[in-house]
């Protein structure tokens, strides 16, 4: 009874502030489609789907999310060998370098694609600018190391000696990684390329900056319904049909997740030096840095290019608030902003997150118990399919009268900001958490040690690092978080991805380049922050 | 010569050495096996002769021929592993038909079904390994291993992580089947039951090099030196004065814990210091006279106490002379 207590003590904070924040919003603007004028009417919801720009538009999701999520992978899995798999001097930067585009602000990545595709750019003669390519090609850029490190840190933790055995039983290289690591490797693989596909399919900046108006996704199509239409039955529609396929994958992404039990011993082999064998895998690893690094590149040297010299004035036009005649504030000032709110959401989504990964991962009872929990996990992992646009237009529909009136609080943008961030903290902490035997609390509990004595002796040596880590991943998602922002940002403090999107929108080179230059910046406080993030070595940071 | 011949190998791994020179012969349809702790460097023995580890130095061949450069997987040997290392999402005979399937043979159900006959599993075919004990498992791992007649089976503490009972029994079944099988076999091991129960020739191994082989019965009557006698089970090593009273014309001379028992015509005498019933005969500590403490059994009708004076004979069947002194280094 006691446990019962504890357990619904602890998760009661948590779940309060999703009900209130993620639940209540996201239910309000479903609401608008399926109760119209207070009246239940789920015939406009059928109507919506019925309508053939619908139907595309689900198709086109649905087809471009899945060729990126195929992209991903095949570009990610030879990586994920080479990077966790093989020692080689400077892996660490280069794990770091291919997790920044994941947490590289969507606008930014729309604006460097545009940069090295579009006519100017060096790629232009491709003629992939506006065209699903250019999509694809985004989706992959932003997933591929979801893919890296989903797997990569399966693989680095397999077992050696189940290959081992099977090699002296005769089995080539070949034989050994089609049947015995690639078994081993599927749920891992699985539950990547689903997170992918969810990523994907419910990507916004990306497919606003390189669609436009003439490729949308269901995402993007919310965001037109809502801001340019008005048409929130349409919205609600296609925010019901994303949130049922959300749920069904990320159940799918649940299942397959298979933490290693902690009382099995292993021998995890140590990685290796390079061989000749490594080589197909190695060329496809600089293949893919060579991918990641080209828009970026493009992006950078599009920023230092004035009036076809080269200089700094995009950026010295950032400080000055006259440079940039429509802004309202210097572009300097919006970074102060998006470092202020990125503080707040990051303490928000490591306080929810902490006391969800502990609430999980505490050990069962009964079997009633292990389904609560595991409900409480899928519900946590809930805001990171859910439509960013949704959250955000939720928040402005609903938080708007007492006793929840927060339309105007300065906290309003850091709340959703650490709802989208907090899944990735979860799924940064839970491993961790779950990796303790929990014989060892068992062993300290005996002793004598209070459940707090407990958490200090046995929990906090292994969950600080990844703790600072999460705050890491979190403070840089925030930092570049763009969906629900968008919505929330009042308008005399834009964050910088806001700004940047404000400056795509104005005509003349001046802007443009700004937009660069403020592109480079974010890209570069992220990147920073993604490095240190690195340097702790947590393993599950970025794995789903 | 026929089978496996190991020359000088020497391991190290990031420069330092877990083998070091080391020297064995497993001839054909023989059974070696590698005693030693653990840490001894005897796991990276085999692990070199699988092919996965790579010699700093040496040589390891098979029928005259040198195996560096060949892999592992076109050595013709099977690894068995301490616990099994079953591949969990096959079922039990796609484990054992693992190696068949690779070669493409043919007739691979009935061969499969002959192999789990062997190791007395019939009928586990659709099992998954994660349903079986640790006993069925390793049979299993050994029915994997044999399916394709491996010129050379490794045996990495096959019985190790079984409890004791288990133990002895498939130690007694493990030999039958090798054979049975005429299998070349070489096992490595910390436990020296399980080395006497299924080789027939012994190497004891000690930081990273081979101290002794041979014979395992010669091995076990002459241990090289006081350690081996130590690790081969011997209780205690009597060294000098102690070990001539005892009738050794060694310097040392290595005694089970059997070796002196209580009789009553016996030459030697001494003061019990502790006594306990086991259930088939007292164990005693005995100070005596010229030698000190040392081990002694007694016949369940006799049990003396502490303080009281026994005479004890010596049982030569029992004891060992080490020819070389406990304090020299090792070879």
């Amino acid at each position: 009874m006691r446990r019962t207590l504890a357990l619904v003590g602890l998760a009661a904070g948590p779940v309060l502030v999703l009900a209130v924040f993620f639940v209540l919003p996201v239910g309000g603007m479903l609401a608008q489609g399926v109760w119209p004028d207070g009246r239940f009417d789920p015939g406009a919801v059928l109507d919506v789907l019925a309508r053939p720009r619908t139907r595309r538009v689900v198709w086109f999701t649905v087809w471009s999310a899945g060729l990126a999520t195929l992209v991903s992978v095949l570009l990610g899995l030879p990586a994920a060998y080479v990077l966790h798999r093989l020692a080689f001097p400077g892996r660490a930067a280069v794990r770091a370098a291919l997790l920044v585009p994941f947490v590289l602000p969507t606008v930014v990545v729309g604006v460097a694609f545009r940069q090295l595709l579009g006519e100017a750019g060096p790629l232009g003669f491709l003629g992939f600018d506006g065209t699903p390519v250019a999509i694809v090609a985004g989706l992959a850029f932003f997933n591929v190391a979801v893919v890296i490190r989903t797997v990569g840190a399966t693989w680095e933790s397999l077992d050696a000696r189940p290959a081992e055995a099977a090699a002296a039983l005769g089995a080539s290289p070949r034989q050994v990684f089609l049947t015995v690591t690639l078994p081993a490797l599927r749920p891992a693989l699985v539950s990547a390329a689903s997170v992918v596909f969810l990523f994907c399919a419910t990507s916004f900046g990306v497919v606003l900056t390189l669609g436009g108006l003439r490729y949308s996704s269901v995402e993007s199509e919310i965001y037109l319904l809502t801001t340019q239409l008005l048409d929130l039955p349409a919205a609600a529609a296609l925010s019901l049909v994303q949130l049922a396929a959300v749920t069904v994958l990320l159940t799918l992404a649940s299942r397959l997740r298979a933490t290693p039990d902690p009382s099995t011993a292993r021998q995890v082999a140590r990685p290796g030096r390079p061989r000749r064998a490594d080589l197909p895998q190695v060329a496809a690893t600089v293949t893919l840095l060579a991918l990641v690094a080209a828009p970026v590149l493009a992006l950078l040297l599009g920023s230092l290019r004035v009036d076809d010299a080269w200089g700094l004035a995009h950026y010295r036009g950032l400080t000055d608030a006259e440079s940039g005649q429509a802004l309202l504030v210097p572009v300097t000032e919006a970074l102060v902003t998006s470092l202020r709110t990125a503080v707040d959401a990051t303490w928000m989504a490591l306080l929810l997150g902490g006391l969800v990964a502990l609430v999980v991962t505490r050990r069962s009872r009964t079997r009633a118990e292990r389904r609560v929990r595991g409900v409480l996990d899928g519900f946590f992992m809930l805001p990171l399919g859910v439509s960013a646009v949704t959250l955000g237009f939720g928040f402005l529909v609903t938080l708007d009268e007492p006793p929840l009136a927060l339309r105007d609080s300065p906290l309003l943008v850091p709340v959703a900001q650490a709802l989208v961030a907090l899944p990735l903290v979860v799924r940064t902490l839970v491993p961790v958490l779950s990796s303790v035997d929990d014989r060892q609390r068992q062993a300290a509990a005996s002793l004598g040690a209070g459940p707090l004595r407990v958490l200090a002796t046995v929990d906090l040596p292994v969950v600080w690092r990844p703790l600072l880590a999460a705050a890491g991943f979190a403070f840089a998602v925030s930092l570049g978080e763009f969906g629900a922002t968008a919505f929330l940002a009042r308008d005399e403090h834009p964050t910088l991805p806001v700004v940047i999107f404000q400056l795509i929108g104005r005509p003349g080179a001046e802007n443009y380049g700004m937009a660069l230059a403020a592109s480079v910046v974010l890209a570069a406080t992220t990147a920073l922050v993604m490095l240190l993030v690195e340097r702790l070595r947590v393993p599950s940071v970025g794995a789903f | 010569m026929t089978g496996l011949e190991v020359r000088d190998l020497t391991v190290a791994y990031d420069g330092v050495p877990a083998v070091v020179d080391a020297t064995v012969d497993v001839p054909d349809g023989s059974v070696l096996a590698v005693l030693g702790p653990s840490g001894c460097g005897k796991s990276t023995l085999l692990r070199a002769v699988a092919g996965l580890e790579p010699p700093t130095a040496g040589t390891i061949a098979w029928d005259g021929r040198d195996l560096a450069g060949v892999p592992t997987h076109k050595r013709g040997f099977a690894l068995m592993f301490q616990d099994g290392q079953l591949f969990g999402h096959l079922t039990v005979a796609r484990n054992v038909g693992y190696a068949l399937r690779i070669r493409r043979a043919s007739g691979i159900a009935a061969r499969v079904d002959e192999l789990l006959a062997l190791v007395g599993l019939e009928g586990y075919g659709d099992r998954l390994p994660a349903t079986l004990s640790g006993g069925e498992r390793q049979r299993v791992a050994l029915a994997r291993s044999l399916a394709v007649e491996p010129r050379l089976l490794l045996l990495d503490e096959p019985l190790s992580a079984l409890d004791a009972g288990l133990r002895e029994r498939l130690a007694g079944d493990l030999r039958e089947i090798l054979r049975a099988a005429g299998t070349t076999a070489l096992l490595v091991t910390h436990d020296h039951e399980e080395a006497f129960a299924v080789a027939d020739r012994l190497a004891v191994m000690r930081s990273g090099r081979i101290v002794q082989q041979g014979e395992i019965g010669e091995v076990w009557r002459a241990p090289v030196d006081a350690e081996t006698a130590l690790f081969l089970g011997y209780a205690r090593v009597l060294e000098g004065e102690a070990a001539a009273r005892l009738g050794a014309d060694h310097p040392a001379i290595a005694v089970r814990r059997s070796a002196l028992r209580v009789d009553d015509g016996g030459h030697l005498v001494g003061t019990v210091v502790s006594a306990r019933a086991t259930p088939e005969q007292v164990r005693l500590v005995v100070d005596v006279e010229g030698i000190g403490e040392v081990d002694a059994v007694g016949p369940l009708d006799r049990h003396p106490g502490p303080g009281e004076s026994v005479r004890l004979s010596v049982d030569h069947t029992r004891t060992a002379p080490i020819r070389r002194d406990a304090s020299q280094p090792g070879p």
